[in-house]
């Protein structure tokens, strides 16, 4: 079988000069809820115009263009939630291993959580974060920085002076906060700057157990993690974003009751949001039968209903945005026996195909989806790409929305294979991602005519 | 006297006008006066405060009164004698005033109901301070003419400060416009509703204001849990020359001491002779003190109206 991701990165392109037209292409602009044929125009890495109308009657004279053969074009995915491990742990992934499977997943802009070894809570990290990024010259990487020191719910970490070295948004990663006066005066804090705090609502004192409560964990003998350790931290989190008025963002929502907490406070006119992650939609606790470890994840697969619950709330829109949560483990994290297994699945590669599930089995439109992956979450973070808009950066994704092929876990970029869609047969491939109008990735069955992009 | 609040500007003014006339008297070499000849004044101070005692000594001396200072650190109390019981036994050995400074809120309120000698307080927990708040009046209206129609920005770490508290009473009973500006985990709740305006960074708090009064950021509590740490305090909500360039060019710098240098205030803004009126504020404070006492136990009373 062949390797279905093969394809050329390009970390050496040079900066995007001139201008460039990429044509008949089928544009997925989620701002307008639209889609349609038409085209877009680049100039010096930014977007210069668009629409159906643009180059209707044919290729533009004078200038570069790319035609898009009828595939789609949409604004580049925007990932909120990906770990790597530099600093601390470069054999799992680093920056350039998690830049090049960006690209190959179709990722212009992804923001870095702040659990490394050393954690991100002190300004410094954040600045070599950019540092390296640069360097890395792939996607765009932001940073979280640390909510509270050595990410331990005790005291607040330097918010003010990381907000200013460019952190985009505070969390303690998959830590949730299990104190409500840190989280209280976290919020508050964080106030006085307009920051955002993202925060993985689960009840530290029942969340020790290793995957969720039910049949399946009390056939398999495992620990289990109740769906009730999500709603009653959504809860307590609603409350105090209320009583403190500061921006709150609840990550990987898994659960029904979750869901419907956060839709009521919504109604209530709260301006809380949150993210799920392909697992949450897309996979139920049957893919840890026979113990398998890619799995393992935070928090659990959960249920069928509440899978069914998670579905309806991208529909619906209580849930507002879809990240990769990508967290690479390595052989020896994962294999081991199912309770000394390291959580985490990578995420970068199937965030897109995965994701396009929804679209193909009608429960989203191609538009509703990239508001999902693109413009929410650069909205949500204050970031400049996740849009079609004139003088927008030109980060876009081209893809084949229908090709049919099977996650395999060989075939992935991304230094460690730990994918919970592995073996997965899934619809919709990335063929080009472009990220400041210049080209990082093209897959081989993309090869632009007649100019180079 | 207790409290600010509740205070007519009338009584203020009164207990101003009387300060000014000691503030030569503090001035000359002769400083003393026998106007409290065989009063009793004792300083009884549950919480350490070398500042206010030294300062309630000096004043009660000047005017001739006996003080005894109550070490409390080496009292009965030390041996398990409750608050009233304290009080009682000072009552019985019949002072003529007792000053109290208390870290709990309501306490010098409580030991006052119990006592028939005036009491007054020199600071309950976190809520009130009269006499740093007269003093900080008394020193803007030397250096302003007066109060009414000033923009005060108070700043720091409002929920802790009794300063704030007695201070946004006085200000706004005579007629100042008061800010307070400081991160939100060190604003109390509802702050807004003592009519106030809340500011969460200094460029917009100190626009264009009269007065700017620091606060002593309380560096016990700093570590982590109200604010990150005491470089950040300082970058974002220390007084320096950079932060103090949208106040008006004639505002003036107060501080109620102790000043933490390079956390809550920079040595350049508070050692600047045109501006900062930290030491002004300090003998000002006996003035204030001195006419605290004189209107109390003096036996001038209507001279200036009920102050107690």
């Amino acid at each position: 079988m062949s390797r279905r991701m093969s394809g050329d990165v390009l970390r050496g392109a040079p900066p995007h000069t001139g201008s460039t037209a990429f044509i008949n292409a089928r544009i997925v602009d989620p701002a307008a809820d639209a889609e349609y044929t038409g085209a877009i125009l680049i100039s010096d890495g930014k977007i210069a115009d668009f629409g159906p109308n643009l180059f209707a009657s044919g290729a533009p004279y004078g200038i570069g263009s790319v035609d898009c053969r009828g595939l789609h074009l949409a604004p580049g995915l925007v990932d909120a939630r990906v770990h790597t491990g530099e600093p601390g742990e470069e054999h799992k992934e680093t920056l350039e291993s998690a830049g090049i499977a960006a690209a190959v997943g179709g990722i212009t802009s992804l923001v870095l959580l702040p659990d490394n070894e050393p954690p991100f809570d002190d300004a410094s990290l954040i600045e070599f974060v950019a540092r390296r990024a640069r360097q890395v010259k792939l996607a765009n990487m932001y940073a979280y920085g640390a909510l509270t020191v050595g990410l331990e719910g005790k005291e607040l970490a330097e918010i003010g002076l990381m907000a200013e070295a460019g952190a985009v948004a505070f969390t303690d990663a998959d830590h949730a906060v299990g104190n409500a006066q840190m989280l209280r005066r976290a919020l508050y804090y964080a106030k006085g700057f307009d920051a955002l705090i993202v925060h993985l609502p689960q009840e530290p004192s029942l969340s020790g157990g290793n995957m969720t409560s039910g049949v399946m964990a009390t056939r398999l003998g495992l620990s289990g993690v109740p769906p009730l350790a999500e709603v009653m931290m959504v809860e307590r989190d609603i409350r105090l974003a209320e009583m403190t008025g500061g921006r709150l963002h609840l990550t990987k929502i898994s659960t029904a009751e979750s869901v419907k907490a956060i839709a009521g406070a919504k109604a209530r006119g709260l301006k809380i949001t949150c993210d799920t992650a392909p697992p949450y939609f897309a996979l139920n606790d049957l893919a840890v039968g026979d113990y398998r470890t890619f799995g393992k994840l935070v928090p659990p697969l959960r249920s069928e209903a509440d899978r069914e619950s998670i579905v309806e709330g991208l529909r619906d829109g209580t849930i507002d945005a879809i990240v990769s949560d990508h967290r690479p483990q390595d052989q020896d994290s994962k294999r081991v026996p199912f309770a000394q297994a390291e959580p985490g699945g990578i995420g970068l590669e199937t965030l897109l195909p995965v994701s396009l599930e929804l679209v193909h089995n009608r429960q989203l439109t191609l538009p509703q989806l990239f508001q999902r992956l693109s413009a929410a979450p650069a909205r949500l973070f204050n970031l400049p790409g996740g849009k079609l808009a004139k003088g927008a950066p030109a980060d876009l994704v081209l893809f084949d929305a229908d090709v049919a092929w099977r996650v395999d876990r060989d075939d992935l970029w991304s230094k460690t294979k730990n994918s919970p869609f592995d073996e997965r047969p899934v619809q919709g491939l990335v063929m080009a991602t472009i990220v400041g109008g210049r080209t990082i990735y093209r897959h081989d069955n993309f090869t632009p005519t007649p100019a180079a992009a | 006297m207790l409290g600010i609040e509740g205070l007519s500007p009338e009584t203020i003014s009164g207990l101003l006008d009387l300060s000014e006339s000691y503030i030569p008297q503090n001035q000359s070499i002769d400083k003393r006066r026998d106007l409290l000849s065989g009063r009793t004044v004792i300083n009884l101070f549950f919480e350490n405060s070398t500042r206010t005692r030294t300062s309630f000594e000096v004043a009660a001396k000047r005017l001739g009164a006996d003080v005894i200072n109550m070490d409390v650190a080496t009292s009965s109390v030390k041996k398990g004698e409750t608050l009233l019981d304290t009080a009682m036994t000072l009552n019985a050995m019949r002072p003529d005033a007792i000053v109290v400074r208390h870290s709990e809120s309501g306490a010098v309120n409580l030991l006052s109901q119990k006592v028939n000698c005036t009491v007054i307080n020199a600071g309950d927990g976190q809520h009130e301070h009269p006499t740093q708040a007269l003093l900080d009046a008394l020193t803007i209206r030397r250096r302003r003419g007066t109060l009414e129609g000033l923009l005060v920005a108070i700043c720091g770490d409002i929920m802790h400060s009794r300063v704030a508290r007695s201070n946004i009473h006085l200000l706004q009973i005579m007629g100042a416009r008061v800010r307070v500006v400081g991160p939100p985990t060190l604003m109390p709740t509802d702050i807004d509703r003592m009519g106030v305006e809340v500011h969460y960074n200094m460029r917009s708090g100190l626009k264009d204001v009269d007065i700017v009064m620091m606060l002593r950021l309380q560096t016990e509590r700093m570590q982590g849990t109200f604010v990150p740490s005491i470089s950040e305090y300082f970058r974002f909500f220390g007084l320096d020359m950079e932060k103090l360039k949208v106040a008006k060019p004639d505002a003036l710098i107060m501080h109620p001491g102790p000043m933490n240098r390079g956390v809550e205030i920079d040595s350049e803004v508070a050692d600047d002779l045109d501006r900062s009126v930290i030491h002004e504020q300090v003998e000002m404070g006996v003035a204030v003190r001195m006419a605290c006492l004189d209107a109390l136990i003096g036996g001038r009373r209507n001279a200036i109206g009920a102050a107690a």
